[in-house]
């Protein structure tokens, strides 16, 4: 860049700002007309630099403020890009979800009793309820529940805590839940004939007390959901396929 | 304070050389020989270096007990049995890993009561005590990481509690909770995946830890040592140099501190830990009764003194994120507690309620152990949040000796029988 071109000045701040407009005019000149004839065009700055005001970097930020925030942008990009899979690497990986579905033979279980299996590591009760363990459920009012939600995967998300609602229509009798304690994950007594079953004749956990009912549903303690119904379908009339 | 006369001379012509290329042989003479420490320090001074001590066990046992552990859930419990029965030696290196851990936390909390009680969060110690903070929350991380390794009926069901803390997050957004404890377990409930992950983490806390321990030094010989009167170093006669005077307190704390340590180790292995733990994990059977281990136990009773599940996760990392604010929380210009004759007792009170939390953390959470918990867990906060602020400002504070000197020679001249023994 030619300094002659830059006028005499005792402040050197001043001095670099109008080097720096005077490299912007220079430039604009040049795109203009195409690469050539900068002589002229040089003239034209030169006059213009006189008499430009001096520009804050507030109210007209340069193209110098323009890279540091692209590159800066575009280096937070590549950041986030190389972040991502050492992010995934931690979710559920292939071999894990390829035993997302099990298929569950119930002829074996009689009424009154019940069965716990495993479905992507999780323990899922089966039960073959009696008649009066249904009527229990079903007569149960909505309001006496603690979580009014259905919480079951084949049905919508707002479906109510109705005991038809947490089985299968047809099978009113097979009851098939996630075993999972909603309050802080331990497995709920309640599968052995022996077991104690809490004041609702469900399931009871001992870890912080929660008692569940003959449908599955948070009845009393710190829980604070109805056990999940797991998405399942029956194959024939005594299997089920989960998952 | 970092101001000091540096009289390093180097002694040979190797150390010389070394001087002029690279000081370091200077700054360890300066920050550990002549580095000024005051007179009138106490033994609870020496748990810093106990806590060094333990880090450095932790670190050298750990290592070695990596080359004979097997992360998986088939081979996990078995190969502690195997370093337990089989390694020579190993015995007795498990053995202080697992007691080493137990101590560790022993020397921590003196190490924070002490800088409670002392006021060594004040002004201008803030930010030591919260590198201190963070290397306790990062000391409880890799805890709880390692407790998770035997593999044991506790070590599972307590990753299974632990980690299902983050599922109360649906509550805010729906999901959200259940996709983290996913991505932490690397599957649908906690298994061998998990495991192996922690293992790894558990490996890297610890470096990560003497990181921020060595800021925590570093911050420490910026500002200099607090002492029992909480009044600073004015002149000479204020302190004496690091060696030999505060390195022979230390060591001969640090042996009496062994003298312990050994004895766990030796006649009581498992004292500190849980039975439980010895039944190799089941993920279809819980223990009747989950309880972590003893150093968690005060956070584990106000995490279930709050009938909901948020906010009993929201109070019990809130009771460790509040030492964070303490030196802004404390209004008070004076540091020491011993010339705060109010706080002094209020203080007091909350340890007692810190060790009370404890031992109901240890019980099951029903009837009367619920309701004593969610008391000591609300003088927990209103110690912090409403007290400490208040009685700063409300309380006169008794006289105060002019200088660290005063209050040596002072004592002194008031007790001819204690002059006698120094």
């Amino acid at each position: 860049m030619n300094h002659s071109i830059v006028a005499p000045d005792s402040d050197s701040s001043l001095l670099f700002n109008r080097m720096g407009d005077a490299a912007m005019e220079l430039a604009t000149a040049r795109w203009r007309s195409g690469g050539e004839g900068v002589g002229a065009k040089a003239l034209v700055a030169h006059a213009k630099i006189r008499e430009a005001p001096l520009a804050s970097e507030a109210d007209n930020p340069n193209r110098r403020d323009f890279l540091t925030v692209a590159a800066t942008s575009w280096a937070a990009v590549g950041a986030a890009a190389t972040l991502w899979p050492l992010v995934q690497q931690m979710n559920p990986d292939a071999s894990t979800q390829a035993l997302a579905s099990i298929e569950v033979d119930l002829a074996p279980v009689k009424e009154g009793q019940a069965i716990t299996v495993m479905w992507r590591g999780k323990p899922i009760f089966i039960r073959n309820r009696t008649k009066s363990e249904i009527d229990a459920a079903a007569k149960t009012p909505i309001g006496d529940l603690k979580d009014g939600k259905a919480r079951n995967g084949n049905l919508p998300e707002t479906a109510a805590a109705t005991d038809q609602n947490r089985v299968n229509k047809d099978h009113a009798n097979w009851l098939v839940l996630v075993g999972i304690c909603t309050h802080l994950g331990c497995i709920p007594k309640g599968q052995a004939l022996a077991d104690a079953k809490g004041d609702f004749g469900g399931w009871f956990c001992p870890c912080h007390g929660s008692h569940y009912d003959t449908s599955g549903r948070i009845r009393k303690g710190p829980a604070p959901e109805n056990f999940p119904v797991p998405p399942f379908q029956f194959v024939t009339d005594s299997k089920i396929r989960i998952g | 304070m970092a101001q000091h006369e540096d009289t390093y001379k180097p002694g040979s012509r190797l150390e010389q050389w070394l001087d002029e290329r690279l000081p370091l042989t200077r700054m360890m003479h300066g920050q550990f020989v002549d580095f000024p420490t005051p007179r009138n320090l106490n033994y609870l001074w020496t748990f810093g270096g106990i806590l060094t001590f333990c880090l450095v066990i932790q670190i050298v046992t750990g290592i070695v007990l990596a080359m004979h552990y097997v992360p998986s859930d088939k081979l996990a419990f078995d190969s502690i049995e195997h370093i337990r029965r089989d390694v020579n030696y190993g015995w007795l290196i498990r053995s202080v890993h697992a007691v080493g851990a137990s101590m560790f936390f022993v020397a921590v909390y003196v190490h924070m009561a002490r800088g409670l009680y002392y006021g060594s969060y004040k002004a201008p110690r803030e930010v030591l005590w919260i590198l201190g903070v963070i290397i306790y929350l990062l000391m409880m991380a890799t805890g709880f990481l390692g407790y998770t390794l035997p593999w044991g009926q506790m070590s599972f069901w307590g990753v299974t509690v632990i980690t299902n803390l983050f599922s109360s997050l649906d509550s805010i957004i729906p999901g959200l909770g259940t996709k983290i404890v996913t991505w932490l377990w690397g599957g649908y409930s906690v298994s061998g995946v998990t495991l192996n992950r922690f293992f790894s983490l558990h490996y890297l806390l610890p470096f990560v830890i003497v990181g921020v321990v060595a800021l925590h030094v570093w911050a420490l010989h910026v500002v200099g040592q607090n002492n029992p009167t909480g009044i600073d170093i004015k002149t000479k006669s204020d302190s004496v140099p690091m060696a030999p005077y505060a390195v022979m307190k230390d060591m001969f704390a640090l042996f009496a501190f062994m003298l312990v340590f050994g004895w766990f180790v030796f006649y009581a292995p498992d004292y500190l830990g849980h039975a439980d733990n010895y039944i190799e994990a089941n993920p279809l059977v819980t223990p009747p009764h989950i309880v972590p281990e003893w150093y968690y136990l005060p956070f584990y009773a106000i995490l279930r003194a709050v009938p909901s599940k948020l906010g009993g996760v929201a109070l019990m990392f809130g009771s460790i994120l509040v030492l964070l604010f303490l030196p802004w929380l404390d209004t008070s210009r004076v540091r020491s507690a011993r010339y705060r004759p109010i706080f002094k007792w209020l203080l007091v009170l909350f340890f007692f309620s810190f060790l009370a939390l404890g031992y109901l953390g240890s019980k099951p959470a029903e009837g009367v152990y619920v309701m004593w918990a969610q008391i000591f867990t609300t003088y927990y906060f209103l110690f912090f949040l409403v007290l400490m602020p208040i009685v700063g400002v409300l309380e006169t504070p008794s006289p105060m000796p002019r200088s660290i000197t005063e209050s040596v020679l002072g004592e002194k001249a008031a007790s001819s029988a204690m002059a006698a023994k120094h």
